[in-house]
């Protein structure tokens, strides 16, 4: 392979690689303040692209796009209010078998909303043929965007975790919610904030990637199950290392298409989840025995 | 004898229902609920993984599929290219090989589904052995997305391979004829035929099950759902009884497949699709979990308004709307006792 092949893979590996970080960060902040695995997380990823696709038409791309990550999360907090915050108390097995009512309910309603067609945002700046040289190897300059959105969201979240009263507020009701809540902290408050920010976050991966990989009614429990592979091998509750391992995750698919044949890009990926979840489930980067005390 | 009375009652109803269609001329609603009965076997072995054992399974349509396609493929070779070869003689000194026209005239020489069905359900329980091994040690959540990995495997797979078919699926899969005058096929001649062969299989599956369900096994697997550690601590060998129980549920999926490729003919990649996983795990659900009559009425039920295409547009939104809202207001299901008990009290007037 020659060295600008090389890099073209690479590049495409990091931008599918990128969708599947914006999936498993939103895993990892639903699940550390609610300890829920959202089965419908990829659904996110769905209604960003196809709300931001439908505002396009009639106005600019910011604004839809904004439009489309306000909605997304007003519907992710919407989910958690009325169903989520009533199942506190069930079984785990419960807990699954809803996200994943849900997950059909948003894809279901999305079909009667904007029938089978595949859809694609525009591109952000340039067109299908637009490209850019790097090092021999042409790419889209969305990908360069989607690259852009990655960092600025990975830097943007570290630091709302770190260093702002809202998200320590969040981090502490995954770290104990009773001690959270002897404290002041409104912890159904968080919980709702979580899920709202996990579907915003999904939606704008699903408007960067729109132009290059297209949105479909059905595209979510694919994004749901790659997503799930990133957040475990990053470590779950861990929404920076996500964004690490998804970018592995996307260049070993990039690269086994240059091997096997497309159809079974999926099979790899989900063979190293379940080599992961039965031989490492804290993940590459996670702690062993940190993971041991955790309850999934 | 007191726990086979329900089996009875249903032996009397399935013939009540084929009367009733006799009666009315309405013989043609025979094949959907045929079908139906199909799929209530997978929804049965989901019910023992699920239900009883109270391991999560979101991959039941790929050992469905399993049985399926294995049928598919195997009695869809052509043989009489191969007459010579050691394979050829090997099945013919079994008496495995079968012929048959084609509607161009040409004879097809072809391995009898018996032998199909013998590999349906070794394939099938060797994938579960496989699968449940490492993966029945996980919990909860992970289980689940492991599970629903496995069937996202077996489709892919299915779509992606040139002799299952690919996208299009396997369509001349030929009736299997199971002794002289009767096969296990759509035609309008064996409706029903097919139809009590159906219920025939069900009930058999209901006696194992509820023989399984009220032996020392069956305890085991009840004390396994309601905490996994105190049954361990009990000195049930959890590992072993839910990778069996894991293994009941398969073969169950791949007999029902089995017949149902031959019922229709053929079998498409859309019967391993997670969908489909959910429709199995919605129907358990609905039945009440650990409660194989509930499983049995529901997915009778469900299956058969699908079929008839009662939903309409709504086909798939109906299973996930029933899967919230059972989740929501009723966890417990909805066939069990207490419902009866409260419908009862709504007519009587409360004590």
């Amino acid at each position: 392979m020659a060295l600008n092949q090389i890099l073209q893979y690479i590049f495409s590996g990091i931008t599918v690689g990128s969708i599947y970080a914006f999936v498993a960060i939103g895993y990892n902040i639903i699940y550390n303040s609610t300890g829920i695995i959202n089965f419908a997380q990829g659904e996110f990823v769905m209604l960003g692209g196809m709300i931001a696709y439908t505002f396009s038409n009639f106005m600019p791309l910011l604004p839809a796009i904004i439009a489309a990550i306000l909605i997304t999360a007003a519907i992710g907090g919407l989910i958690e209010n009325v169903f989520i915050r009533r199942m506190r108390k069930t079984s785990v097995l419960g807990m699954i078998v809803i996200t994943i009512g849900l997950s059909i309910l948003i894809r279901e309603f999305a079909l009667s909303i904007w029938d089978e067609q595949i859809r694609a945002l525009r591109f952000f700046t340039g067109n299908e043929i637009s490209s850019v040289n790097i090092l021999g190897a042409r790419i889209s300059p969305q990908v360069l965007w989607v690259l852009g959105v990655t960092l600025v969201l990975t830097a943007g979240l570290y630091f709302f975790l770190k260093f702002t009263l809202t998200g320590q507020a969040m981090r502490a009701c995954s770290e104990n919610p009773t001690a959270a809540k002897l404290c002041g902290i409104r912890t159904d408050r968080m919980v709702s904030l979580s899920f709202m920010v996990s579907a915003g976050i999904g939606a704008l991966g699903g408007c960067v990637v729109s132009p290059l990989t297209q949105t479909h009614y059905a595209m979510g429990s694919d994004l749901a199950i790659k997503g799930f592979t990133v957040a475990i091998l990053g470590g779950l509750g861990n929404p920076m290392s996500a964004v690490a391992a998804g970018i592995l995750l996307g260049l070993i698919e990039a690269f086994s298409i240059s091997i096997l044949p497309m159809a079974y890009k999926d099979v790899i990926s989900i063979i190293i989840l379940l080599i992961v979840l039965v031989a490492r489930p804290s993940g590459l980067f996670g702690s062993r025995s940190a993971s041991a005390l955790k309850d999934y | 004898m007191k726990k086979y009375l329900p089996v009875m009652l249903l032996a009397g109803t399935v013939i009540i229902i084929q009367l009733l269609t006799l009666i009315t001329g309405k013989g043609f609603l025979l094949t959907q609920l045929t079908m139906s009965t199909w799929y209530v076997i997978a929804a049965l072995g989901l019910c023992m993984v699920m239900g009883y054992a109270g391991q999560i399974s979101l991959g039941q349509a790929g050992f469905f599929a399993i049985g399926g396609y294995t049928t598919a493929v195997l009695s869809t070779i052509d043989f009489s290219a191969r007459t010579g070869t050691s394979v050829f003689s090997f099945f013919d000194s079994l008496g495995l090989l079968l012929t048959r026209q084609t509607i161009y005239g040409d004879t097809v020489i072809y391995l009898s589904p018996w032998a199909a069905l013998i590999a349906a359900i070794l394939i099938a329980g060797l994938t579960a052995w496989g699968l449940g091994v490492p993966v029945l040690k996980l919990r909860g959540h992970y289980l689940g997305m492991a599970t629903m990995g496995f069937g996202i495997i077996v489709n892919r797979i299915v779509v992606g391979t040139k002799i299952f078919g690919e996208a299009d699926g396997i369509s001349n899969v030929p009736p299997f004829k199971m002794f002289p005058g009767f096969e296990i096929s759509g035609k309008v001649g064996f409706r029903v035929g097919n139809y009590y062969f159906a219920w025939l299989v069900v009930i058999i599956a209901l006696i194992l099950l509820i023989n399984l369900i009220n032996s020392r096994a069956g305890r085991a697997l009840k004390a396994l759902h309601g905490s996994e550690d105190a049954a361990d601590a009990m000195g049930v060998n959890t590992a072993r009884c839910k990778t069996a129980v894991f293994i009941i549920g398969a073969v169950l999926a791949a007999v029902a497949g089995f017949f149902m490729t031959h019922y229709n003919g053929g079998i498409g990649p859309s019967e391993s699709s997670v969908i489909k996983s959910v429709r199995y795990v919605s129907i358990v659900a609905v039945g009440g979990m650990a409660n194989i009559w509930g499983t049995l009425i529901m997915g009778m039920l469900l299956n058969f308004l699908s079929l008839r295409g009662v939903f309409g547009h709504f086909d798939d939104a109906v299973f996930g709307i029933i899967l919230v809202l059972m989740m929501m207001f009723m966890p417990d299901g909805f066939i069990r006792k207490e419902v009866f008990y409260s419908i009862k009290t709504l007519f009587r007037g409360k004590k």
